[in-house]
């Protein structure tokens, strides 16, 4: 019998983090996979980050997760999406080399204390009372662990679907997934059917790249991770081609053979990330589509057509592909496809994902229905984080929408549930102006400290950082008069009088660069540091207005609302409310508001329905 | 969870009366009715009962109707007696209902709270149901009931919605401008944002519930001895007086709410304006006028010809003395003795206040309601000023969250105590 605090099932993205995370903080973890040399695979398309998604990578590093780290080692490409924009939208986003990601995020599984590798196949949970009390392999091993997270990707009830073909899909071994899976069923879990695809991948050589427009990756020298001290592979450039009305008459003639029209796909699919022949069939009066043609790696000639995700069968994508200029004589090494898959209705977890009906259980990544790598490396992480701090009886990091783009995606999932694959967007954060990637580590990094999951050198990095912030606080509130930024040309009104370097960059076109003059050698102490102070006091008058806000808001979570809270008693409630309410089970009066489809007249009654519960002593909580 | 106490309390005016409403709202108003009428009528009916104590005796013959919960007013169970309003009468009734286990007199506000409270309506409408309790002419009730009714409440929505339009637009910018559809904000925008902030500003400009209380301020002013106050006699004598004269703290300054044609009004009577005056007691009451000249809604000027304020109506008063000199542009010449063109006067004074007062139906906002719109309003003309789309979307957040704040989307304690601690009981 081996015995372990935390045993994560799966190593794709989120069963790594889960895992990492869990032994950072001490607790003893398992992690099982059905081949450990497909451990940090990146099964769809070779970038990692970008806009909402750069934000989760920056977090899960922030808190000394692997993935921002591994896209460094792997990265080929970077490129800093939304640049023009407001610097709380700024979306890092790199291409990564397939073989070198995998092999950064090997060696640092392979180097964490506390963790243990297992290879083979998880075929049943073992239950005691109606919580986890263990983990049965095929070949007949047991594992006593009361604390297991599920990252097992779209395991359940995959299927296929490429033209008129279908193929039972997944990677993890037919007979273990049944297994779990029909234990998972019989747990009377809500399920349901999402969708999603993958475009072909083309042969490079086949590609005639002068004609098409190149992407550079950016001149400059940021990294995913701070602890990254430089870019270490030689950049490659992407190039741009576009869909063409030769394309789009093939896909329209062909779009009975596409599974998503003939009905054989009925699940939702990603509504912001549509196949080519959703696009056609919507938007057909558009000449052409854009397509971003992303190397894979710097050891392969295979291409990543990122745009024309497709299930229409081979011929067609042939057809389609080749009308794209610099295309005429593209090979396809792979054709696209589309996957069907069931997932859980992600409002049967708790806060800190796990299943409320089966205590000890934890779900993380796409078996949540979500989509994306960083998607699940950031659940995988809270989950690993929660079931070590539940293993080891202290707390995880105190996460919540106002600080962490992790925590918007797990309150938005638990209350909300998904109508289609959930992907992180910066729409979904409204604390946005605070929640920017280049400042995750002041966010979190603090409270990942305390929570005990920040190894030695990320430490110490921090200490270091919160030293020089110190220096920047004080040169900030130096006092500037008007007179004399009006005399080196800066916009501003002579009269203005006198105002702290903080308060000046509230200005239009009052830049650091601008000040450099007064803000003097502090600036090259820590220049990331710099620019993010600077944003801040930029932004200062909007965060001061939120903090009003947050304590509104804080003095509505105060309100507990219980998992048995009784909605059907709360006169007034519409069946539907009552419904909705019952399957989020909102942890507190703030969360309930966020439910969908609680009108203000549903709230103000929940308000004192709730109320007058803890004045009657019944503890809501 | 325990049941919470029914209520009951006189929800209609004070006896004595000709037809008094005892409502009873909660989970023992059935027991209720059946404990006075010794039956159940068939619900939302009324029928002839005779109520009965627990002695048997008779107190009261009259109507019983039964509204069980929850698609009742107060989303409760609820029974009305329509009684004869003899404060004896009422009293017996209330005795025989207080006896009565799980019953006790409501508090101010709290039907209406527990209407609140069990969803049947929402902040606005609570609102508005309570000003609509507290009007007192016909001008004010129909304002209120368009509050009450959820009038403001959807044109919040409405407005909400087109937020949430203009929000969708710049986010697709935020979000998706790698995308060659969601580039650049559209053309149109600015100008949405601009329509949508006129609508708003059209609703800040109309007068706010509270001027319908006050009623529309009408100042008489002139000289001393130039009839005001035989005119501010005549105007507000003959009306139904709706609060008692409030005796201007001064023996210089009197206001009297009077309602004429429906339509509220203050008059107020005013000391003689002179410049040169030494009394120092007289000229605090010149202050005094000048400060209510300060806050009318229009001046009626007794005085010389031309030398009155801006905007007031000249009046041509004293009509019937010996050597009474008209105005050459006089827009009314009255003589309160007689009576001769007060009419006329009057007449004009409910026009002109019809106009400026909120019209009959239409949702007016109060103070409150009044300073979220205008935040939600100052937030979307910060949205059209700015040019960083993060930042314009940041505003439009803004008023997004005003104006769930003015509907109670996001309810705090201290508001909902603020709100019912004015209601009046048993409404």
């Amino acid at each position: 019998m081996h015995q372990y605090d935390v045993l994560v099932i799966g190593g794709g993205h989120a069963g790594v983090e889960a895992a990492c995370g869990a032994a950072r903080m001490g607790a003893r973890t398992a992690l099982v996979s059905f081949n450990l040399d497909a451990i940090g695979a990146m099964s769809c398309n070779p970038a990692i980050g970008g806009l909402g998604k750069g934000h989760l990578v920056r977090e899960v590093d922030a808190l000394d997760g692997v993935i921002g780290r591994a896209a460094d080692a792997g990265a080929i490409h970077y490129r800093m999406l939304n640049r023009s924009k407001g610097s709380a939208v700024w979306g890092p986003r790199v291409q990564a080399d397939r073989v070198r990601f995998k092999a950064a995020v090997q060696a640092i599984v392979r180097a964490q204390s506390n963790l243990t590798l297992v290879q083979g196949e998880a075929a049943a949970l073992v239950l005691e009372g109606g919580r986890v009390a263990g983990l049965e392999l095929a070949d007949g091993t047991m594992f006593h662990v009361k604390h297991l997270v599920l990252c097992t990707g779209t395991f359940l009830g995959g299927v296929l679907f490429r033209g008129e073909e279908r193929f039972e899909g997944g990677r993890i071994g037919e007979n273990a997934a049944k297994r779990l899976a029909a234990q998972l069923r019989s747990a009377e879990l809500p399920m349901a059917r999402l969708k999603t695809g993958t475009p072909p991948r083309l042969d490079g050589r086949t590609i005639d790249w002068a004609v098409l427009e190149e992407q550079p990756s950016d001149g400059e020298a940021w990294t995913m991770s701070p602890l990254t001290p430089a870019r270490v592979n030689p950049q490659v450039f992407c190039a741009i081609t576009r869909t063409t009305q030769a394309g789009h008459d093939a896909i329209r003639a062909n779009l009975h053979r596409s599974p998503l029209f003939s009905g054989a796909i009925e699940a939702a699919g990603p509504r912001y990330c549509p196949s080519i022949e959703d696009k056609i069939h919507r938007f057909g009066d558009r000449e052409g589509h854009q397509v971003f043609l992303e190397p894979e790696g710097l050891d392969t000639h295979m291409v990543y057509p990122n745009g024309i995700s497709t299930s229409l069968p081979v011929d067609v994508q042939e057809t389609v592909v080749r009308t794209m200029p610099g295309c005429a004589r593209v090979e396809i090494v792979q054709p696209g496809y589309a996957v069907e898959y069931d997932h859980i209705d992600p409002r049967a977890l708790t806060p800190d994902l796990q299943v409320r009906a089966i205590p000890g259980l934890y779900c993380a990544g796409q078996i949540n229905g979500t989509t994306g790598y960083e998607e699940a490396a950031a659940q995988g992480l809270v989950a690993g984080l929660e079931a070590a701090a539940a293993a080891l009886g202290r707390r995880g990091p105190a996460l919540d929408r106002a600080n962490s783009y992790m925590a918007v995606m797990v309150d938005d999932l638990t209350l909300q549930g998904v109508s289609e694959p959930y992907r992180m967007l910066t729409a979904r954060a409204e604390y946005r102006l605070r929640l920017r990637a280049n400042n995750a580590a002041t966010r979190l990094t603090g409270l990942g400290i305390e929570a005990g999951c920040i190894g030695e050198e990320r430490r110490r990095w921090w200490e270091r950082r919160e030293g020089s912030r110190e220096m920047f606080h004080v040169k900030h509130s130096e006092l500037i008069h008007a007179r004399a930024l009006a005399d080196v040309g800066l916009p501003v009104r002579r009269d203005h009088g006198e105002k702290t370097i903080a308060e000046w960059l509230r200005f239009d076109g009052v830049t650091p660069e601008a000040l450099a003059p007064w803000l003097g050698d502090v600036t090259a102490l820590d220049p990331q540091l710099a620019e993010e102070m600077a944003e801040d006091a930029a932004y200062a008058p909007y965060l001061a207005r939120q903090d009003a806000e947050l304590r509104d808001l804080r003095a509505s979570e105060a309100l507990p609302l219980a998992a048995d809270f009784p909605y059907g008693e709360v006169p007034g409630l519409s069946n539907e409310m009552v419904e909705r309410l019952t399957t989020a089970m909102p942890g507190t009066l703030a969360a309930a508001g966020r439910v969908p489809g609680v009108t203000p007249a549903a709230l103000s009654a929940l308000l004192v329905h709730a109320r007058r519960r803890l004045s009657e002593g019944k503890c809501a909580a | 969870m325990s049941n919470p106490p029914t209520i009951f309390a006189l929800s209609s005016g004070a006896p004595p009366a000709g037809v008094g409403v005892i409502r009873v709202s909660g989970p023992a108003a059935r027991a209720a009715l059946l404990a006075l009428t010794g039956r159940l009528p068939a619900p939302r009916r009324a029928s002839l009962a005779q109520l009965r104590d627990s002695g048997g005796a008779v107190l009261d013959e009259g109507l019983v109707l039964w509204f069980p919960g929850p698609n009742t007013a107060t989303g409760e169970d609820l029974a009305e007696f329509h009684c004869h309003a003899g404060r004896a009468v009422i009293t017996a009734i209330e005795t025989a209902l207080a006896v009565l286990p799980g019953l006790r007199r409501a508090e101010p506000g709290e039907f209406t709270r527990r209407a609140f409270a069990n969803g049947r309506i929402d902040l606005a409408e609570a609102e508005g149901l309570g000003d609509l309790l507290a009007a007192e002419t016909e001008l004010q009730r129909a304002a209120a009931l368009a509050n009450a009714g959820g009038a403001l409440s959807r044109q919040v929505e409405g407005w909400r919605e087109r937020v949430l339009a203009l929000s969708a637009e710049v986010e697709a910018v935020l979000d998706f401008s790698d995308e060659e559809d969601a580039a650049d904000l559209p053309e149109c925008f600015t100008w949405n944002i601009s329509a949508l902030t006129k609508d708003l500003a059209e609703w800040l400009a109309r007068p706010r519930s509270e001027r319908l209380g006050e009623g529309f301020h009408v100042v008489l002013a002139g000289p001393p001895n130039a009839g005001k106050s035989t005119l501010f006699n005549a105007l507000v004598e003959s009306e139904a007086a709706i609060t008692s004269p409030i005796a201007g703290t001064t023996r210089d300054l009197i206001e009297r709410a009077v309602a004429i044609d429906g339509v509220p009004f203050t008059f107020v009577d005013t000391a003689g304006l002179r410049d040169e005056s030494t009394d120092a007691i007289e000229a605090i009451g010149i202050d005094r006028a000048r400060g209510a000249l300060a806050r009318a809604d229009l001046v009626l000027w007794l005085g010389c010809e031309g030398e009155g304020p801006g905007g007031a109506w000249e009046i041509a008063a004293q009509a019937d003395r010996e050597g009474f000199v008209p105005k050459q542009r006089a827009q009314f010449t009255v003589s309160a003795a007689t009576g001769e063109g007060v009419a006329l006067l009057k007449q004009a004074l409910v026009e002109t206040a019809r106009n400026a007062l909120p019209k009959p139906g239409e949702a007016a906002l109060n103070a409150r309601q009044h300073d979220r719109l205008g935040e939600a309003s100052e937030a979307l003309a910060a949205a059209a000023s700015l040019s960083d789309p993060l930042l314009v979307a940041e505003e439009l957040r803004r008023a997004r969250l005003a104006l769930d704040r003015l509907v109670g989307r996001t309810t705090t304690e201290d508001m909902l105590d603020a709100l019912f601690g004015r209601f009046c009981i048993g409404k």
